[in-house]
């Protein structure tokens, strides 16, 4: 016979807690262990690396556009005719779907106003943003669509000439870079 | 039926010296052998076996692709066409492979429509049922990542598409595409890690497919009349019945498969994925593959906001959802008997579901504008509605048709009606 009598084990013992203590130690280590191998999935340090681009862009006339590559992503350039800054600045902000500027110049809360879209005062012609459709990614077709604007093919949204989602799936208006004119005629992304 | 005792006896000694340390014979002889199956099976219940073939056949031709491909932005597409032109019998085994993937599809979905007729999800088989759903799954995210390989236009922008359904997520979505990709868009890590998954994934499906396998030899297979095994007229043994029978199944299927791969080998692919993939330019049609073409249209469909549900998160949830759905069908199914063949209304619609399956298919294949956007917000109604609603009703509104006692009787019964109605035609003809 033992002379260990089961009814005079405490409720919560020492053993209990050093089983539950190890199994707390070995979850956190499992957990710090398996963290490298989802690390090693984000965008690594050359991806990361904010490479800003200088553009030229002296020999876009108004009604041009250029396409430059910026993080692997399109952007759009565009020196825009008077017509289709004036179409822009006619639309009222209640017609528009997305009402935020979505320009990383400015505020955040920055209403989507056809000066806030583009480089800004004196410098409306121009319009600088990534070149993707806020649905899914693709890269919408410039000057088409029922606005003038751009027209994603890939489910059929609608952007105006100033780049804003007026009809169809898109959420957001296209995305405006961090950019400056470091010179007349050049502008540095990013 | 797995509770019956082993019969195996090992004749040699080896056999014997092998069975006391590693019973493999035995397991193998009681799985495939002597395992009782009901004995009106019919073909549709081939597909089971026509999948385990054609997983073995992906794997295969596979591993010996990626002998040849290269796993770089620079040099996947040209390592594909050189695949194609310089490695011997190259080409066969791309259009083996791509076509295989196809064919793979067309067998689980005969394979789901299968149980979704005859019922093979209900007590007890629920967790057979979900291991399948996983298996189509893994197939699901296995043919995807395949397709962004040969790095071609429509590989680029389906996965520019797909992965971009992640960033509708509040919060964490962009974090988790970026995850995803490995950078800001699709680019070459994300083809790196593609590869790598593209080469687990099948592995990981093999390991599902045992536990699919497995389960199914717990609870025994369903058959069309829906009633449990009884009594031993009820069963014949896998081989030689079953094995015959998937066998000839086999032969007729590859005989449709070896068509397309030797006269069609493009029918189902898109010609714009002979393009090389370009960052710059979207092409104006970016379809998916055919297999995933019902859940592009239900992603479309979605063009309007729930509540604070915007458009893009809705569609992303509705598509989602539509697969989702399918985990829970024991559960929604509230009817009592199994079999379609004894229930007249759910019988109905079930072929209107796989019409609109089909539908929704087409509808995804056209352009999102004008009617195509009505019809298929029609469509993805019903796929929901089948599920979410006339399943769950149909167990209390529907009078099931007389079942038979067994399925023994099931099988004289007809056999009986077939005889006199041969009896009937040939009196009539005399």
């Amino acid at each position: 016979m033992s002379d260990i009598d089961s009814t005079k084990i405490p409720e919560h013992s020492r053993r209990d807690f050093l089983y539950v203590a190890t199994g707390m130690a070995g979850a956190v280590g499992a957990a710090g262990a398996l963290w490298p191998f989802i690390d090693q999935m984000r965008p690594d340090a050359s991806t990361r690396a904010l490479a800003s681009i200088q553009v030229d862009v002296s020999a876009v006339e108004p009604g041009m556009s250029l396409t430059v590559k910026w993080r692997g992503q399109p952007v759009f350039i565009r020196n825009r005719t008077e017509a289709e800054i004036e179409a822009a600045r006619e639309v009222s902000l209640d017609d528009l779907k997305d009402p935020i500027a979505r320009n990383a110049n400015l505020p955040t809360d920055e209403p989507a106003t056809d000066v806030a879209r583009s480089a800004g005062e004196g410098m409306e012609s121009w319009l600088v943003m990534i070149g993707i459709c806020t649905h899914l990614g693709c890269v919408p077709l410039g000057q088409q669509g029922d606005f003038g604007g751009w027209f994603c093919p890939c489910h059929g949204s609608h952007y105006d000439t100033a780049g804003r989602i007026r009809k169809g799936p898109a959420p957001e208006n296209m995305a405006i870079p961090t950019f400056e004119f470091i010179s007349d005629t050049v502008i540095e992304i990013g | 039926m797995s509770g019956g005792h082993s019969t195996y006896t090992p004749k040699t000694g080896i056999g014997r010296w092998m069975d006391a340390r590693l019973p493999l014979p035995r397991l193998v002889y009681d799985s495939f052998v002597a395992y009782p199956v009901p004995r009106n099976l019919n073909y549709a219940y081939t597909f089971g076996g026509i999948l385990t073939l054609m997983l073995v056949a992906q794997i295969l031709t596979g591993v010996v692709l990626a002998m040849h491909y290269a796993a770089n932005t620079d040099l996947a597409f040209a390592s594909v066409e050189k695949i194609m032109r310089d490695v011997n019998s190259g080409w066969l085994l791309r259009y083996l492979h791509a076509n295989g993937a196809s064919f793979f599809f067309v067998a689980v979905y005969i394979h789901i429509f299968r149980g979704l007729y005859y019922g093979s999800y209900k007590a007890p088989r629920e967790l057979l049922w979900i291991l399948g759903c996983i298996i189509y799954l893994l197939m699901m995210a296995t043919a995807f990542m395949g397709y962004v390989l040969p790095w071609g236009q429509m590989s680029f922008w389906g996965a520019t598409v797909i992965t971009g359904f992640f960033t509708a997520i509040p919060l964490v979505g962009d974090w988790i595409q970026q995850l995803l990709l490995g950078g800001f868009a699709v680019d070459n890590p994300t083809l790196n890690r593609f590869f790598s998954l593209h080469y687990l994934l099948p592995f990981m499906i093999a390991g599902v497919v045992v536990l699919h396998v497995w389960a199914l030899h717990v609870t025994g297979q369903t058959n069309p009349t829906g009633i449990e095994v009884k009594q031993k007229t009820d069963t014949v043994a896998f081989t030689p019945y079953a094995t015959v029978k998937d066998g000839f199944a086999m032969v007729v299927f590859l005989f449709v498969f070896a068509y397309f791969v030797f006269y069609i080998p493009n029918y189902l692919g898109h010609a714009d994925n002979y393009i090389e993939a370009n960052p710059l330019q979207t092409p104006a049609h970016i379809v998916p593959e055919w297999y995933f073409l019902p859940f592009y249209a239900i992603l479309r469909a979605i063009t309007f906001n729930i509540g604070p549900i915007d458009s893009k998160l809705g569609g992303v949830l509705a598509m989602f959802g539509a697969i989702a759905v399918l985990f829970v069908v024991p559960w929604l199914d509230t009817s009592k008997v199994r079999s379609a063949v004894y229930r007249p209304w759910y019988k109905l619609f079930f072929w209107l579901f796989v019409a609109d399956a089909i539908f929704l298919g087409w509808l995804g294949s056209r352009p999102a504008e004008g009617v195509y956007v009505t019809l298929a917000q029609l469509s993805t109604f019903y796929y929901f509605a089948f599920f979410l609603i006339l399943m769950p009703l149909l167990g209390f509104l529907e009078t099931p048709r007389r079942l038979p006692n067994s399925i023994t009787e099931a099988v004289l019964e007809k056999n009986k009606s077939a005889a006199s109605a041969a009896e009937a035609k040939a009196t009539s003809g005399s």
